[in-house]
Parts: C-alpha cells; structure tokens; sequence
C-alpha cells in the first residue's frame, strides 16, 4: 500500500512539472496550431527571472521577505516570458501563419538565440537591444502612411530592421566601453536558485514522505490548470480564443479583432511556460540549455493528449509521468517479487530514467500508429475544416 | 450577351427637405479578382435606409463574392464601399462588423464547438464596447426564434441546418447592424422553416427600420425585397422595383 502510495506520488510529482510545461505549449501548439520550438527557450527565461527575483531579495531592504519571494516570482516569470513570447509573436510567428514549416525553422533558430542570449547579456547588451527593437517597432508610426502600401515596402521594412539592428549593436558597443556595464548578467555557467527554507522540508503522510518542493510544484500545476481551464470557458476572452481557433473568418466577420486575440493568446501560452520555468528552478540548478529538456516531453505530451484539448493534456502528462517512474524505478519488482526471471531481467533493464523515457516513448508511437488523433481527439465537423 | 432590360439607379430615397439621404451602402465600380480570374466586374449598387435590397442571378455570377467583399473578407483590386457614407474599403471585416455590418454566411458558419449561448455572445461583439460590456441577450430573438431558447445550453454543431441558420440571423442581429447581409438563408432549409425565416427577416425590418441585402433563387422570398439587381457573369445587368419584376427577367436570372 505504501508502495503504491510512494509511486503515484513520485509519478504525480513528474507528471505535474510535465503537466506545467505543456500546459502552454497546449494554449499555443493545441489552439493555434504554431509549433514553437521556442517553447522551452520561454521556461529557461522563466527559470532566469525567478534567479533574479531571488537575488533582489537575498540583500537589501527586501531580505525580511525572502521566503515569499517565489510567490513574487511567479507573476514575474510570466510576466517576462510572455512579453518575450508576444515580441516574438509580432516580429516572427504573425508572418508565418500557416507555414508550419517555416515556423518550426525559425522558431528553432530564435530558441538557439534565447539560449546563446542569456550567456551573453549584460547591461550594454540589454539597452542595445530594447534601443533598436523600439526603434524598428516604433519609426514606422513616424513614417508617412503612403509608404508602407508601396510595391518596395518589403524592402523598406527590411531596411528599418537592419538600420535599427545597426543603431542598437552601435549603441550597445558604445555603451560596452564602461566596464561596469560590460559585465554578463548571468554567464554561461548554471546557475542555483536556493528555495525558501518552507519549501526544502517535507511532510509524512501514511508512511510516504512528501518533499514540501513537489508539493508547492503539484499546488502550482493545480491552481495553473484551474486558472487556464477559468481562462478559456468563462471569461470574455476564452469565447474569443475559442471561437478564432474553430473559424477565423466567421469571428473575424462577428467583430472580433482576430489579430489581438491572436497576440493574446500567444501571450498568455508563453507566460505559463514562464510559470512552468520558476517551477522548474526548484528541482535543481538550471542552465541555458533547460529547454531542450523539456521541448520534446511537452510536444508528447500534447500530441498523445489530443490537440486542442486541456484534458487530454492532464490526463497524458499524469501517464507519461506515472509511467516513467514505475518503470524507471523499477518498483514493479516490489510489487511482485516473485516475478519469473526472464520478466524479472527484462524490467531492470529498463529501471534506468533514460531507459524509462526510451520505453515511454516507444509507447507513445505505438498508441498513435492506432489512435492518430491521441486520447482525446477534436470531435465534429471543425475536423474536416 | 444581350442589352440590359433596365438598369434603373436605385437613389430615390430622399428626406423630407428633398436632398438625397446618405446610402446605407453604396458601392461604386467594384472589382474583385480570385488570383487572376476576374470575378466582379464594374459593379455599382446602393442600399437605401430601411430598404430590403435582392440580388438574383443563376449560380457563379458572383453573388457571394460580393457579400464576401462588403464585408471584408476578400479584397477589391479597385473600387469603393461605403458604409453610410464612410469609406470601409481599407478595413479589416472586424472593423466593418462594428461599423454597423451583419453578415449571416452561405453555410452559416457557426462556432460548432461552442454552446447556443455563446454563439450569440459573440454577436454582441459588433456592439461598441463588445462582449465585455454587452452579456445579456435581447430577448427578441427569441420572440422572433423560439427554438433557440429551448437549445440554449447545445452545441451549435449539433443543431439541425435549419435550426443554425435561425441561429446565424439571431446572432448577426444582436450586434445591432445597420446593414443585414442574408446569403441565400433558405437553402437547403425545410420549407415550414423557410417560412419562419421569410416571416422573422420581414419582421426585423419592419421593427428596426434596417436595410438587408438578399442574395436568394426563392422567388417567393425574392417577392418581398423592395429592389432586385439581377447579376450575369460578375456584372450588374438589370435592376429595378421587385414589383416590375417580370417573367422575362426572373426566367433569365433565377435558376428556377
């Protein structure tokens, strides 16, 4: 009984961090069709604010509020990936609707400038880059309005971006002179973020000891998915995401303005990948490679819930969590003991996390050779549109 | 092709100091391309203020296409719309809905996954202010569609055609238009249905004083519209008062 107790918690504990993760990449991927290879890219940013939120409260004035600066962190986070995720949204993904190819190109390629980003920035870098993306997002307000329905537009916004590019690597080699300035915010090495003393403990429920971290990441996951699910069915917002996403014309016709609804729920998707980023923080040091983790486990996810549905999403991350670690523990031989040797060999081979995840995988691309759409496939005639 | 029957201008209306009032809408010189072939052609039609306006013709001569342009959802390469005298040729069909257009689509086009209520809802979006400060639904449109507050709580996908071209009207007159854009409701409806539709589209206009612009091939609903502009191969041919709609006309431009 303990046993099964001690699995279905581990395999919480892992389904609900997959579960976080996917959660926005579900929003994203599930109700506007772009993959974003990004994705991961946007928890590592999360992952990088909650450092920063806990460094603000190590020293100063603040140091009395430290254990509640996860809390803060949390708005932070998504707050910060989300605001990424909309200026990607603008510059990159708005151009590619529908070429989920190119998207799945470029998307890829911002991830590798995310990742190589946060090795690199300092003070300098970061004033460059607001200076020239400003720049290049606000001169066209300045510009007469005749200019940009010309057959040499395309060149003219090409132009704009390079000359604002120019204008920011100028200005933030200016600015690198300053030694103070200069300085790289995070380098290239991992960084730790210590949790609170109230999140290190852990608490003994019938025999199975519950580390107080997994806790506050499953609460998280919960009030995150609730907040989601109020989100999409009840506010005035969710109706418009939902009815853009079954028929973008119609609404477009009803008056609803597709573009910013569009910009909002990309929003909204890479935010919670900035929630699924703090959580993460507290599982271990994190580096700029974090996403390329977890990018692959949220597409699964995804995929094998059936797009478009959140339920689907739960229900694949709880497996695809609880699965993992049944077998990656190996624990099915403390469950029957007696197993017949041949079995016996079999499960301890694949008691291994990395082995586990081979097996889970292999899985999941047999479920789909028979059921396609995933567990929870889109029913009605949206389908066939 | 033969000469035009009679290509009257349809600009009559004027308001008791006798100047011309401004044309719900007036289109002037519209021309529509699908990639290279050219749909519309040279089009000019208004629609005066409370007026119920048809356009007939055989199929393919453009009648959505047209609609499809007064909304916004294909482009003209050259050509003005004007929505009570404001130019909306440049604007996006979000834009035009709030301007004061309803557009209830061949097909109907409703949000299948979501509830009756909702798809209602979202008609409120033409509103100023839009479903934030708009939430309660008129209950007119259940006077006018009683079948639609018994079905409330359904999906819109699970409705009956009939049923969900109700629904379209309903939705598209909650955002309060000025202008009613009805491709062709009755067909494929079962006629006991037509009959509500015929009866509930008069009625609107009778008590909200809007104008419709009607593309139908029923004759009987066709008989109902004050003015009818017969369409062939993309170009306006023929119009007039419905009532000098003779057999001639309707033989050559009704598929009946």
């Amino acid at each position: 009984m303990t046993a099964l107790l001690d699995t279905l918690f581990n395999g919480l504990a892992i389904g609900s961090v997959l579960m976080l993760a996917a959660l926005g990449l579900a929003v994203v991927f599930g109700l506007m069709g772009v993959i974003n290879m990004a994705h991961g890219e946007l928890m590592m940013l999360g992952a990088y604010t909650t450092f920063v939120v806990q460094n603000l409260f190590k020293t100063g004035p603040l140091q009395g509020l430290f254990p509640a600066y996860i809390l803060l962190a949390i708005p932070a986070a998504f707050l910060v990936s989300g605001l990424a995720g909309l200026l990607l949204e603008k510059t990159v993904i708005r151009r590619l609707y529908g070429r989920p190819l190119e998207t799945l190109l470029a998307t890829w390629g911002v991830s590798l400038i995310l990742q190589q980003f946060v090795r690199s920035v300092s003070t300098a870098f970061a004033l460059g880059l607001i200076a020239a993306v400003v720049l290049a997002l606000l001169a066209p307000r300045f510009m007469p309005q005749a200019w940009w329905q010309q057959r040499w537009t395309p060149l003219l916004s090409v132009g704009l971006w390079i000359a604002a590019a120019a204008a920011g690597i100028a200005l933030a080699s200016g600015l690198g002179n300053v030694r103070a300035l200069d300085q790289p915010w995070f380098s290239a090495r991992n960084i730790d973020v210590s949790a609170p003393q109230w999140l290190r403990g852990s608490v003994d429920v019938v025999g199975v000891t519950m580390p107080t971290g997994r806790l506050f990441i499953i609460a998280l996951t919960a009030l995150a998915l609730l907040a989601v699910h109020w989100f999409l069915q009840k506010s005035v917002w969710g109706i418009r995401i939902r009815a853009v996403t079954q028929n973008r014309p119609m609404s477009n016709c009803l008056g609803i303005p597709t573009e910013t609804v569009d910009a909002l729920t990309f929003l909204v998707g890479s935010g919670l990948a900035g929630v699924a980023g703090v959580a993460v923080t507290l599982l271990g040091s994190v580096g700029p490679n974090l996403g390329g983790n977890y990018i692959v486990d949220c597409f699964m996810v995804v995929v094998l819930g059936g797009v478009g549905k959140l339920l689907g999403t739960v229900v694949a991350a709880l497996g695809i969590g609880i699965l993992s670690y049944v077998i990656g523990s190996g624990s099915l031989l403390l469950v029957w003991p007696a197993m017949p040797s041949g079995l016996n060999e079999l499960v301890t081979f694949f008691a291994t996390t990395s082995m586990a995840k081979v097996l889970v995988f292999a899985l999941i691309v047999v479920f789909l050779q028979f059921r396609p759409a995933g567990l929870f496939p889109q029913k009605g005639r949206m389908v066939e549109a | 092709m033969s000469a035009p029957i009679s290509v009257s201008t349809n600009d009559h209306r004027r308001d008791p100091m006798g100047a011309p009032m401004a044309a719900t809408l007036q289109i002037q010189g519209l021309n529509v391309y699908y990639g290279e072939s050219h749909i519309l052609r040279d089009v000019d039609l208004s629609v005066q203020p409370g007026q119920m306006v048809c356009l007939i013709g055989r199929n393919g001569v453009g009648k959505t296409t047209l609609l499809k342009t007064v909304i916004g959802l294909l482009r003209q390469r050259s050509g003005v719309v004007e929505l009570l005298d404001r130019d909306v040729s440049a604007l996006p069909p979000h834009a035009r809905a709030r301007g004061g257009i309803g557009y209830v689509p061949q097909g109907r086009e409703i949000i299948p996954q979501l509830t009756v209520r909702e798809n209602l809802l979202l008609g409120m979006e033409a509103l100023p202010g839009g479903l934030g400060k708009n939430r309660r639904i008129d209950p007119l449109v259940f006077e006018l569609f009683p079948v639609l507050e018994k079905f409330l709580g359904r999906r819109g996908g699970d409705l009956s055609g009939g049923q969900q071209q109700q629904l379209a009207i309903a939705r598209a007159l909650l955002g309060k238009p000025k202008l009613l854009l009805l491709d062709e409701p009755t067909e494929g409806i079962q006629p006991s249905v037509v009959l509500d539709i015929e009866r509930a589209v008069r009625r609107i206009i009778e008590t909200t004083g809007i104008s419709v612009l009607l593309v139908e091939q029923h004759l009987h609903f066709v008989r109902q519209a004050d003015w009818y502009y017969a369409m062939q191969k993309g170009g306006v041919v023929s119009s007039g008062p419905t009532s000098e709609l003779s057999k001639d006309v309707v033989d050559r431009f009704l598929s009946v």
